[in-house]
């Protein structure tokens, strides 16, 4: 099966091109290029990878190593929200280890895991970068700081109402 | 005299929501230091710089103005990057900053291209960071809509374009040449120095990568003068610096503090002493690269210079009786990397917190050099072992044996950042570890 860019995101691609000044590839462009295609197609398929090669007139072996390396590319389908927990020293030394195991308990999965009906995403995250209000997670463009096992309850509540998809800012 | 707690070079619109707009930050007096640099040659934009002694936030604390100086003379062609992948553990500035003051960053940014005749110019910022990517390309928007960016800024004939390019998880990222090679679009891994990027760096041509506070206290230094900022510091070290300080403290937070501020200081007169009434164990002084502080080393400045030489502070060991050797016999005591404060209270299981550093730089090695794929994963299992009572007595050892192992033997710092705190952890707390050891044998 192939796939196809839409058109707001082949202008969006061709805008990023112009933004590179390297002469002779769009090989810069590529990671925006991921980004898209994970927002217009869930996760990263062989299919997927392909396009983005065809697109920018790369190897698809190039694109298969970028896409491997970083770890918000997924290669799997996986839930529309991704909560990024943090367990990182900041988090740990205030139980940032017991808020992880209360999404995990209150979404019945384990971390890396998403919930059967595709609405949730766990992920235990490395350092954040919100360490003063430990323990926090951050889900798309929202931010949860301070929390405690017992509200984690009332943030999966929220979720649900309100949605922060990752792709929301691609 | 350096500056009085509660100086603000660059926290000074931090819960200002109206100067996140472009007109609500050139109500606030933005971008009139941009007029004022681009009717100066690049020369003295550069003089100014140096004569500040700014030195990078980031973690190196190199000194900005002599970094610029590398680029060479009869480079045609520069690029500025912005070094925005915060993910130091430990350390939340850069987040706040530039959700805080994105416009500052810009201006920053642009007065500092003209300094290096740099046209096109990028901000790296950390794939998870969502909410400051939209920030960051809202900002660089309105600028543009502007005339602060584009062909001919403000129509003083200078050329100056800022992209922001978005990482997607990796701490790596935040090496400078794995950052460009990113940047390139190829995997983030490393490159060997030299050439330096000053030298040959994005598309092999000469760039200078800085830290997002480290632009954002540009403005400023050319606003008020180079003298001016160096006299807000202490010695080699000008300005002021963003401290994000976390862990077992009453009042955790992002302070903008004097250079010469202790870290006694810090804890018990800005952040309310340590929680729960109880005492310090250890300070990570910068980030968890860096060699931890024991609880009777705190008196010393959290400053760059102070960090890496007040005697006070006992030298990092391979194992009782041998110091770790830097380099031409230069001891490691610690340094002030990133800016991330974390207090460990007396209660802090160390092997436990030593172990979940290591399971950071063992996730986050690229991959690249042996030592470290290898030495972090090892350090890992073992730190485990002993952290969950499951340690053998030669674990100690090993565990020293392995850092050491690491330790100058790869490409870029990441093998040096699990090292490093590893052989520091074991140097200070080492009867924490040999505890956690006997725990299993009784």
């Amino acid at each position: 099966m192939s796939l196809e860019f839409s058109a707001d995101a082949q202008k969006k691609i061709a805008a990023l091109c112009e933004r590179y000044t390297v002469s002779g590839t769009k090989q810069p462009v590529v990671m925006a290029a991921l980004h898209l295609a994970q927002k217009e197609f869930g996760h990263l398929s062989d299919d997927a990878l392909r396009l983005v090669a065809s697109t920018l007139g790369l190897p698809y072996a190039h694109v298969y190593g970028v896409a491997t390396f970083y770890t918000m590319y997924r290669r799997e389908p996986a839930g529309t929200t991704t909560i990024r927990m943090c367990t990182n020293i900041s988090c740990m030394l205030r139980d940032g280890y017991d808020v992880l195991a209360a999404f995990e308990k209150q979404l019945g999965i384990k971390k890396g895991e998403s919930t059967s009906n595709k609405k949730f995403h766990l992920v235990e995250e490395e350092c954040i970068a919100a360490c003063a209000n430990a323990p926090c997670a951050v889900v798309g463009t929202k931010y949860y700081l301070d929390i405690t096992p017992d509200q984690v309850g009332k943030i999966i509540a929220e979720l649900e109402r309100e949605p922060h998809p990752e792709s929301e800012v691609v | 005299m350096p500056a009085p707690i509660g100086t603000k070079v660059v926290t000074s619109r931090f819960g200002n929501e109206e100067a996140k707009t472009l007109a609500g930050y050139e109500k606030t007096g933005g971008y009139q230091t941009l007029r004022k640099a681009l009717a100066m040659r690049p020369e003295d934009v550069l003089n100014e710089v140096k004569a500040s002694n700014l030195r990078g936030r980031g973690g190196a604390g190199f000194a900005t103005g002599v970094k610029w100086g590398f680029v060479p003379k009869d480079a045609t062609k520069v690029h500025l990057v912005c070094n925005a992948d915060e993910s130091e553990p430990g350390t939340c500035k850069d987040r706040e900053l530039i959700y805080w003051d994105p416009h500052l960053l810009i201006e920053g940014m642009i007065i500092s291209a003209h300094a290096l005749k740099a046209v096109h110019n990028y901000i790296y910022i950390r794939g998870e960071m969502m909410r400051e990517y939209a920030v960051l390309v809202k900002a660089v928007e309105e600028a543009y809509a502007r005339g602060y960016l584009g062909k001919n800024v403000l129509g003083s004939g200078i050329e100056v374009h800022l992209t922001v390019h978005r990482g997607a998880g990796a701490y790596i990222c935040g090496e400078e040449t794995a950052l460009l090679n990113s940047l390139e679009g190829r995997r983030g891994q490393p490159r060997l120095k030299p050439p330096f990027p000053a030298v040959k760096g994005l598309f092999g041509n000469p760039t200078i990568v800085n830290n997002v506070e480290t632009l954002m206290n540009v403005p400023p230094i050319i606003d008020k003068g180079g003298a001016w900022f160096a006299g807000l510091g202490t010695g080699r070290s000008g300005g002021t610096r963003t401290l994000c300080v976390s862990g077992h403290v009453n009042k955790p937070g992002v302070y903008e503090l004097p250079m010469d501020i202790t870290f006694t200081q810090i804890i018990n007169d800005v952040c309310g002493g340590v929680w729960k009434g109880r005492k310090v164990k250890a300070v990570i002084p910068g980030g968890v690269s860096m060699p931890p502080l024991a609880a009777d080393e705190l008196d010393v400045m959290c400053e760059f210079d102070a960090l890496q030489t007040d005697e006070r502070i006992k030298p990092v060991m391979v194992r009782p009786g041998q110091q770790f050797d830097l380099g031409g016999g230069r001891v490691l005591r610690t340094m002030a990397g990133s800016g991330g404060i974390v207090v460990l209270d007396e209660a802090t299981d160390i092997p436990k917190a030593t172990w979940r550093i290591m399971k950071f730089f063992a996730h986050e090695s690229c991959g690249q050099c042996t030592p470290c794929r290898e030495g972090t994963g090892w350090l890992e299992k073992v730190s485990r072992r002993v952290a969950e009572g499951n340690g053998k007595p030669e674990d100690v050892d090993l565990l020293a044996s392995i850092a050491h192992g690491i330790a100058g033997n790869t490409i870029c710092a990441l093998g040096d950042a699990a090292a490093w705190p590893m052989l520091g952890f074991l140097t200070k707390f080492r009867a924490d570890f040999e505890a956690a050891i006997k725990r299993r044998a009784a």
